[in-house]
């Protein structure tokens, strides 16, 4: 116990600041967001995965002395070995070399539906949430019957039309993939509309536009940003089981969908690596998307912390 | 401003029209009390005894010390009222006792809440439920959440009673019926049948109340019972309270940041402030002669109709940050009266009356010179 | 709760027209005749075929014909094949495939629930992190990887269960398991997370304030609150176990509509895509609309606007 000294007993001088003086320091949004999401390892380990996933599908085709589509019947079927690392397909082409270029053909397809539904979605969802009243209920209704259609049947039918490639599956799988975009939009806009910087802005009579911009789009980016690192494994995930039904990308290219179809009759006979690979990368893929968008999710949302 | 005003100035506080203090005089000196209380207090048998509790939540963020040596009893009959701002560690009280508290993150350290003798925390699960709902009940802040909004009304109401009591079915309802007919509510047995959105939040408050009592418990503990109403409900629900505890003797403890409400209910008042109980005493002493800054503050700090001059005083700052509370008085840093010495020890507590004690620094001898001396001319 | 199921229905009707039309004009709009494959070079029976398809008549008689098909049932035959009608594939493909997708459906709830719930209750307990590992791992898997991976481990390797086709449970196991796996794993995601924020809602606290058992608790306060954001979200699992079907019936060899459905893509029969897409669609609609009136019933808040508000 401290001694309690006589001369302690004097009125103690003070400024006024020190009373409001912040104990704790406050991050930023972003900055915290950040911080919270470094302390996840599993969502750290997606990321970085991902990040070499991406330089592999950039420089892998190029370094490997194998071509992606030139046939070389007397190596076919070769198990992994030295010269091909991964082993070789019925035609003799190298897995290896075909599993960069089928992760190109996924992180694209993946990205740009990610984009696309990201964008079509911001303004749908913007408008519709932020006019609100009639215009609103206008366009839900649309959404709401969007979102009743069985997407991947849509997604097969749009194929079935247009033929498959890489260009059509990316519209197919955005036609009506950006639907679950624009109703998160919308709600957050509902959510951050209400609250009262924003009236506060409104008042000072500043433009719609900048309104969105400004204030809306910032704060309700949280649960759009998970959105949209959920987006790309689902995407990647259509593509693979659209070419595994023969309706992706088109021999003699590589994509993780037509490579697993493409080994499907020769799983039988033990030549595990033809599988093994594009789908142990469809999975590795899926997963670093996965637990990086519930690492962003904790991160972003401060309620979810603990 | 000398001694003697400061004194005055101490004295000079907040009444409500309550119930049992109609009207004061205020003519510079202290208010009169005009009636005389209607509510007997039963007896004094103690029915709770805390002694020393501290409770803490480890966190993302550190360690929280959201309670920090919390001392009170509780007579049979009484209301004591438990007042202070929000993140006090007041509701982090009422949980403990009623063993609320999840550990981990929390942690209970005390050297003992015993209620009618028991201690409640060296109770097991299984034993503390026989307590909870039976013994001990609570009412909590928000009547729109505290019901299960797909169970109806009459099954809320009646496990309680069927689990402990081991009523039948028929038996059961019955019960259920008494008790919103107590509460106040029309037509009981069809209301039994409903869900909680099909009620008003005056009505819903009432059948939370009646979900409390219907295992007639000793105590009941209201957390903020009506801070989430209108100020019409209010006064409904605190009358409410009084005709209960009139009717069935209830001890109650009533958690609130709400002075209008302790004037109108409490036998006895705790003050308290980042975790600790700085002043406690019956409602006469804690409103005319309240002498802990902090809860001179509290008073000066609410709308009052009778004393039209008096100026509404917000208390500046904010209080201490819970993972690191100071070692002194954690009311030092917003406190008029501050002295080198709050920040450095924490005061030990003053008994002043058999009811009234208060921790603060002032209490001592050589702070009272300073007084005098007429040091604190703000 | 009448105006509810009222609301729904149309709604239902609503959708299976846009989807009928937009099959029928998607259909149409592929550029020729379906009818140019190959082998019909003759031009009579070209002619004739057309005939009999009613590819002749104009597109808006055309499309009439096909609406009124469709209300009463009938898709007419296959092109490939047209001895056969869609009706009889569909008669032959829809019970096994719905086998299937029950219990598939059956297997991802239950064991989908129970993992998420033990789970939660276990937070930050071992059980918790070792159910939400498998978890994600199941997520990420897509169904038609781990079928190949469990034929190529379970069946081929390792002899335990048979490798294809849908003749007895043993036969079952391995396809519901590829198919199942994925929603279990969101179902059982989705209920720890639901289950964690009901556990900290007030009425929780206040029935564990009211001394009742913890099991009841769980089963009778939490779980049926857990159990919404469930539901709402059974319309996409629904979705998913129909599509998955498609490529499970390929891989173990099952005669189910996904089997044909997918020969029809591949053979470009039209009639037979349209007709099993129609039906498909209509199915799954019917389900979510089934799975909106269960939610009715679970919440007794919900009447007519109240999932406006939803996000």
């Amino acid at each position: 116990m401290t001694q309690v000294r006589d001369e302690w007993f004097r009125p103690l001088e003070k400024d006024g600041d020190e009373k409001e003086a912040v104990v704790r320091p406050s991050l930023s949004y972003w900055k915290d967001a950040w911080r919270r999401l470094k302390k996840n390892k599993l969502a750290m380990t997606g990321l970085v995965f991902l990040v070499l996933l991406a330089v592999m599908a950039i420089f892998g085709p190029i370094f490997s002395p194998h071509s992606v589509t030139q046939q070389d019947l007397p190596n076919q079927n070769l198990a992994p070995s030295a010269e091909h690392w991964f082993g070789t397909d019925e035609a003799g082409r190298d897995v290896f070399t075909r599993t960069w270029y089928g992760a190109r053909i996924s992180l694209f397809v993946g990205l740009m539906a990610a984009l696309i539904d990201f964008t079509i979605g911001i303004i749908y969802g913007g408008i519709a949430g932020y006019k609100g009243g009639r215009t609103d209920s206008l366009m839900m209704r649309v959404v709401e019957i969007l979102y009743g259609l069985p997407y991947l049947l849509v997604v097969i039918l749009l194929l079935v039309v247009m033929g498959p490639s890489l260009t059509t599956i990316i519209i197919a799988l955005t036609i009506t993939g950006w639907v679950g975009m624009a109703r998160i939009v919308r709600g957050q806009v509902l959510q951050v509309k209400n609250y009262e910087f924003v009236t506060a802005s409104k008042s000072f009579g500043a433009k719609t536009s900048r309104i969105i911009r400004k204030n809306l789009i910032p704060n309700a980016m949280g649960p759009i940003i998970v959105q949209v690192t959920l987006t790309v494994p689902s995407a990647i995930f259509a593509e693979a089981f659209l070419s595994f039904l023969g309706l992706g990308i088109q021999a003699p290219f590589a994509s993780w969908g037509v490579m697993a179809n493409d080994a499907l009759p020769v799983i039988i006979s033990g030549d595990w690596w033809r599988l093994f690979f594009p789908a142990l990368f469809i999975s590795l893929t899926m997963f670093a998307f996965n637990v990086l968008g519930d690492g962003l999710q904790d991160a972003l949302d401060p309620k979810m912390r603990g | 401003m000398t001694g003697k005003h400061i004194t005055d100035e101490l004295t000079r506080t907040l009444v409500e029209d309550g119930a049992d203090i109609d009207s004061i005089e205020h003519d510079g000196k202290r208010g009169k009390i005009v009636s005389p209380k209607k509510k007997q207090k039963n007896s004094a048998e103690k029915i709770l005894e805390v002694e020393d509790l501290q409770v803490t939540f480890s966190t993302y963020g550190g360690t929280v010390q959201a309670v920090r040596g919390v001392t009170f009893d509780l007579y049979k009959g009484e209301t004591l009222a438990i007042v202070g701002e929000s993140g006090c560690g007041k509701s982090v009280t009422s949980n403990a006792i009623m063993g609320l508290i999840p550990q981990p993150p929390g942690k209970i350290t005390t050297k003992g809440v015993h209620f009618k003798g028991r201690d409640l925390t060296k109770l097991s699960k299984k034993e503390m439920r026989k307590i909870q709902g039976v013994d001990i009940s609570m009412i909590f802040q928000d009547p729109m959440t505290a019901l299960n909004p797909t169970l109806t009304i009459g099954e809320q109401l009646m496990e309680g009673v069927k689990q402990h009591m081991k009523l039948s079915g028929a038996e059961a309802k019955k019960r259920a019926i008494d008790m919103l007919d107590l509460v106040g509510i029309p037509n009981p047995e069809e209301r039994l049948k409903q869900y909680a959105h099909q009620f008003s939040g005056g009505m819903r408050q009432r059948i939370v109340i009646a979900i409390a009592l219907i295992c007639e418990p000793e105590l009941l503990i209201a957390d903020e019972p009506t801070t989430a109403l209108d100020v019409t409900i209010q006064a409904q629900i605190l009358e409410l309270f009084e005709e209960i505890q009139l009717k069935t003797g209830v001890s109650i403890i009533l958690i609130t940041h709400d002075l209008g409400v302790v004037a109108k209910i409490a036998d006895r008042i705790a003050v308290m402030y980042a975790g600790k109980i700085i002043e406690t005493g019956d409602k006469r002493e804690i409103f005319y002669t309240p002498q802990h800054p902090y809860t001179q503050g509290l008073l000066k700090s609410v709308p009052r109709l009778d004393l039209k001059e008096a100026e509404l005083k917000p208390i500046d700052g904010t209080p201490p940050d819970l993972f690191s509370p100071p070692q002194g008085c954690p009311f030092a840093a917003r406190c008029p009266y501050a002295m080198e010495v709050c920040g450095n020890v924490h005061p030990d507590t003053t008994q002043l009356t058999d009811s009234h004690r208060v921790e603060c620094w002032l209490q001592d001898p050589r702070a009272k010179e300073l007084i005098e001396q007429g040091a604190f001319a703000h | 709760m009448a105006k509810y199921i009222i609301k729904r229905f149309l709604l239902m009707l609503v959708t299976i027209f846009i989807i009928a039309t937009l099959t029928f004009f998607l259909m149409h709009a592929v550029p020729g005749s379906p009818l140019e494959t190959e082998r019909t070079t003759n031009a009579t029976i070209q002619a004739n075929l057309e005939k009999f398809y009613k590819l002749d008549q104009p597109l808006h008689i055309q499309y009439i014909d096909y609406m009124k098909s469709i209300a009463t049932f009938d898709f007419g035959p296959s092109i490939k094949d047209p001895n056969r009608t869609v009706n009889e594939l569909l008669a032959r493909g829809f019970p096994i495939s719905f086998e299937l997708g029950i219990i598939t459906i059956l297997v991802a709830v239950i064991s989908g629930i129970l993992l998420g719930t033990f789970a939660a209750l276990r937070h930050n307990k071992l059980i918790d992190y070792a159910a939400m590992a498998f978890a994600v791992i199941g997520i990420s898997i897509p169904n038609f990887v781990l079928a190949t991976l469990l034929i190529q481990q379970l069946a081929v390797t390792w002899n335990i269960f048979p490798p294809a086709t849908w003749t007895s449970p043993m036969h079952m196991v391995l396809p519901v398991l590829a198919l199942a796996t994925g929603p279990m794993a969101i179902i059982a995601r989705l209920t720890r997370s639901s289950m964690l924020e009901v556990l900290t809602q007030d009425y929780i606290k206040m029935a564990r304030a009211k001394g009742i058992k913890p099991i009841r608790i769980v089963m009778r306060h939490a779980l049926r609150n857990a159990m919404m954001p469930i539901i709402t979200i059974m319309g996409t699992l629904l979705a998913g176990i129909l599509t998955g079907t498609f490529v499970i019936e390929k891989i173990f060899a099952i005669p189910g509509m996904g089997k044909y459905f997918v020969d029809s893509i591949n053979n470009r029969d039209y009639p037979v895509i349209m007709g099993t897409t129609v039906f498909y669609s209509s199915f799954l609609i019917f389900m979510l609309f089934l799975v909106d009136i269960v939610y009715g019933i679970l919440d007794p808040r919900i009447k007519l606007h109240k999932k406006e508000g939803d996000v």
